[in-house]
C-alpha cells in the first residue's frame, strides 16, 4: 500500500478502484491509484493463475495490466488517472466479445 | 502528415533534440507515451512549482530538466504527448513511415528522418520471488514519488546496486518514508577492479564521484542500514513480499524495491535491425551509432541512454548533435556550420563519459544476478524458469528465438522486454558461449499491443506504398 508523502498538496481527482474511491493528484496514473488504494494485487496471470502488482511503472513490465472504464488488458501505469475512472482487477485473459 | 524529422521519446535527449532541430528550422514531431515531458529521469518535472522548487524530495539534478522542458514548450516542435508508435517501416535511404496510436486511432506519418530517444529501461533482476506483490523496481517506487506524490506505506527495504540505488533511498526519507535497510549486492571485487583499472577516470569524472560520497554520507546522517556484499538474494512469502533473505540474514519487510542498475531501451532498434553488438562493459546490446548517433541505417539516428548508457546530462547533448546532423542531411546547415556548432557540445560530453567505464565496473552485476539459478522465473510474464531455459538448451535450442519457440518466452504481454537480456544470459552459461555469439530477441511490430479496432482503422495512403517500393522519401 502507498500514501501521500507528508506534505503533498490535497489531492482532487476522485477515481474508483475495486468500487472503493481514492483521491489521486494530477500527474498519477491509474496504477497509482491502485496502489494507494491498497489493492494486493491487479491481476492474475492467463498462464499460472499467480498474483501480480505493479512492478515497473514505465510501460515495460504489463505487470499493471487492468480493466479501466470496461476495458481489459489496459497498461494501467500508462494511463492518467482522469475524475470518474473506474479501474478494476484483470482476471486471467482478456474475453473478446463477439458482437 | 509528412515531417523533416521524426522523435521517438520525450526524455532529455529527445526534447532536446526537438528544440534545436525546430530552431534549425525543421519541421520537427516529437512523440511520447507519457502525458508530460521529462521522460523518466524527468519524469513529473512540471509540477514542481515554480516559486519553491527546494520543498521537492529530489534535489538539483532533477530540477536541471526544467530548462530542458521550458526549450520544448517554448519551440516550433509539434509535441505529441500519449502516443505510442506500434510500428515503423524504414525506407532504404531515408527516414521512413512511422504508425501511430493514440486514444484507440492510429495514424501514419512519413519521415524524411527518425531519431529514436526511447532512453533506458532497469535492468531484470531475476531473484526467487521476484515476481510477488510488493516487490517492484527502485525506479517504480521514484516514479510513484515523482507523479504522484507517493510513499510506501510500512516497512521498506531497498536491494540491489547502482547510484539510483542510493539516490531513491534518500528521497525516500526525505519524503518522510526512510527504508528500513539498504542491501547493497555489488561484489567486494568490484571496487578493486574498478580502482585498479579506472582510477585515471576518477579525476575527470569527479564531480560524479563526490555526488556519490554526498549520497553516501546523506543516507549515514539519515540513519539508513547499507549492508554491503549481499549475496543470494530472495524474497520471502507465497502470496506477496513478507521479507527479503540473502546468505546470512534476513529482514521483514512490506516493500521491496530492485535494483542492478539500467540498460538501453533496445525494443525499437532491434525490431529495426539495426546493427547491434554486445557491450562487454556494461553488460547489454547497444546499437552501433557514430560520434553524431547514426545507425547502420542511413535515415536513422540514436541518442541518449538507448544507444548506451551515459546518463541524462549526455543524453541531452547527444540529443543536441543528432538534431545538427539531420539539419545538416537536409540542408538546412553547411557541414562547416554544423561541426562548428557541435564542438562546445562535444567538450561538455567527454566529462560526462569519461567516468562511465569506472561506474559500469563499480556496478557490475554479479554473475548470479545475470545467470539464475534454475528454480527463478526468467519470463515474468509466460512463466518461464532458467531451469526450463536450460532443459530447452540440451534439447537443441541454440539461442534466444529458439527458445521462444520451445517455451513461449518472450512471447507474453511485454514482447521479451524483461526476460531478453535473461534469456540471453541463461543460453550464453547453459551453452559455454559469449553472450555476443548467443545474440537476443528479435522483437516485431506491433512494438506494443494495439486493438483490433485501431488497426481496423488505420488509414494507408497510395503514396506511402510507392514510397516504399521506391526506397525514397518526398
Amino acid at each position: 500500500m502507498f500514501r501521500p508523502r507528508p506534505d503533498s498538496p490535497a489531492a482532487t481527482i476522485a477515481v474508483e478502484v475495486e468500487g472503493r474511491v481514492v483521491l489521486v493528484l494530477a500527474g498519477a496514473s491509474a496504477a497509482a491509484a491502485a496502489l494507494m488504494a491498497g489493492l494486493s494485487s491487479i491481476r492474475d496471470t492467463p498462464v499460472g493463475g499467480s498474483e501480480r502488482a505493479p512492478y515497473c511503472m514505465m510501460g515495460i513490465c504489463f505487470d499493471c495490466l487492468a480493466e479501466i472504464d470496461g476495458v481489459p488488458n489496459r497498461q494501467s501505469c500508462v494511463v492518467a488517472a482522469r475524475p470518474g475512472m473506474r479501474i478494476r482487477r484483470q482476471r486471467g485473459a482478456r474475453i473478446v466479445a463477439i458482437e | 502528415m509528412t515531417v523533416d524529422l521524426a522523435i521517438i521519446g520525450a526524455g532529455p535527449a529527445g526534447m532536446a533534440a526537438a528544440a534545436l532541430a525546430a530552431k534549425l528550422g525543421l519541421d520537427t514531431l516529437l512523440v511520447d507515451e507519457q502525458d508530460t515531458p521529462g521522460g523518466q529521469i524527468y519524469r513529473g518535472i512540471e509540477r514542481v512549482p515554480e516559486s519553491s522548487p527546494n520543498t521537492s524530495p529530489f534535489g538539483a539534478d532533477y530540477l536541471a530538466g526544467r530548462p530542458l522542458v521550458a526549450e520544448l514548450r517554448g519551440s516550433a516542435a509539434l509535441y505529441r504527448p500519449g502516443t505510442t508508435v506500434w510500428h515503423i517501416d524504414p525506407a532504404a535511404r531515408a527516414g521512413g513511415t512511422l504508425a501511430l496510436v493514440a486514444d484507440e486511432h492510429s495514424e501514419s506519418v512519413v519521415a524524411r528522418r527518425i531519431l529514436l530517444a526511447t532512453g533506458a529501461i532497469e535492468r531484470p533482476v531475476p531473484i526467487p520471488g521476484w515476481t510477488l506483490p510488493g516487490v517492484m523496481t527502485v525506479g517504480a517506487a521514484q516514479i510513484l514519488l515523482k507523479t504522484a506524490d507517493l510513499v510506501p506505506e510500512g516497512r521498506t527495504v531497498l536491494a540491489g546496486q547502482g547510484p539510483l540505488l542510493y539516490l531513491v533511498a534518500l528521497q525516500l526519507a526525505r519524503a518522510g518514508a526512510p527504508p528500513a535497510a539498504v542491501l547493497e549486492t555489488a561484489p567486494h571485487a568490484n571496487y578493486h577492479a574498478a580502482a585498479a583499472r579506472y582510477v585515471g577516470e576518477l579525476w575527470a569524472g569527479r564531480r560524479e564521484l563526490g555526488k556519490g560520497l554526498a549520497l553516501m554520507l546523506g543516507l549515514a546522517r539519515a540513519g539508513i542500514a547499507v549492508r554491503r556484499g549481499v549475496r543470494e538474494l530472495r524474497v520471502l512469502g507465497r502470496h506477496r513480499a513478507e521479507g527479503v533473505a540473502w546468505e546470512g540474514g534476513e529482514i521483514a519487510t512490506d516493500h521491496l524495491f530492485l535494483h542492478e542498475g539500467v540498460i538501453p531501451n533496445t525494443q525499437i532498434s532491434l525490431g529495426l535491425q539495426l546493427t547491434h553488438r554486445w557491450d562487454e562493459c556494461q553488460l547489454c546490446w547497444r546499437p552501433v551509432v557514430d560520434d553524431w548517433g547514426r545507425s547502420s541505417h542511413a535515415g536513422i539516428a540514436i541518442a541518449g541512454d538507448g544507444a548506451g548508457i551515459a546518463g541524462a546530462v549526455a543524453a541531452a547533448l547527444s540529443g543536441r548533435l543528432a538534431a545538427l546532423d539531420a539539419a545538416a542531411a537536409l540542408g538546412r546547415i553547411s557541414e562547416a556550420e554544423r561541426d562548428r556548432r557541435a564542438a562546445p557540445i562535444r567538450a561538455g560530453l567527454a566529462p560526462e563519459r569519461a567516468i562511465r567505464p569506472f561506474l559500469d565496473a563499480l556496478y557490475r552485476p554479479s554473475d548470479n544476478m545475470l545467470n539464475p539459478s534454475d528454480e527463478v522465473i526468467a519470463c515474468r510474464c509466460e512463466e518461464v524458469t532458467a531451469g526450463q531455459i536450460r532443459r530447452a538448451v540440451r534439447l537443441g535450442a541454440s539461442g534466444p528465438n529458439q527458445v521462444k519457440a520451445f517455451l513461449r518466452c518472450g512471447m507474453g504481454p511485454c514482447q521479451g522486454r524483461v526476460c531478453g537480456p535473461i534469456v540471453s544470459a541463461v543460453i550464453a552459461g547453459a551453452r559455454g558461449v559469449p553472450i555476443a555469439e548467443i545474440g537476443t530477441y528479435r522483437p516485431r511490430a506491433p512494438y506494443k499491443p494495439i486493438t483490433l479496432g485501431a488497426l481496423a482503422g488505420v488509414e494507408v495512403f497510395p503514396h506511402q506504398i510507392a514510397n516504399n517500393t521506391e526506397d525514397s522519401l518526398p
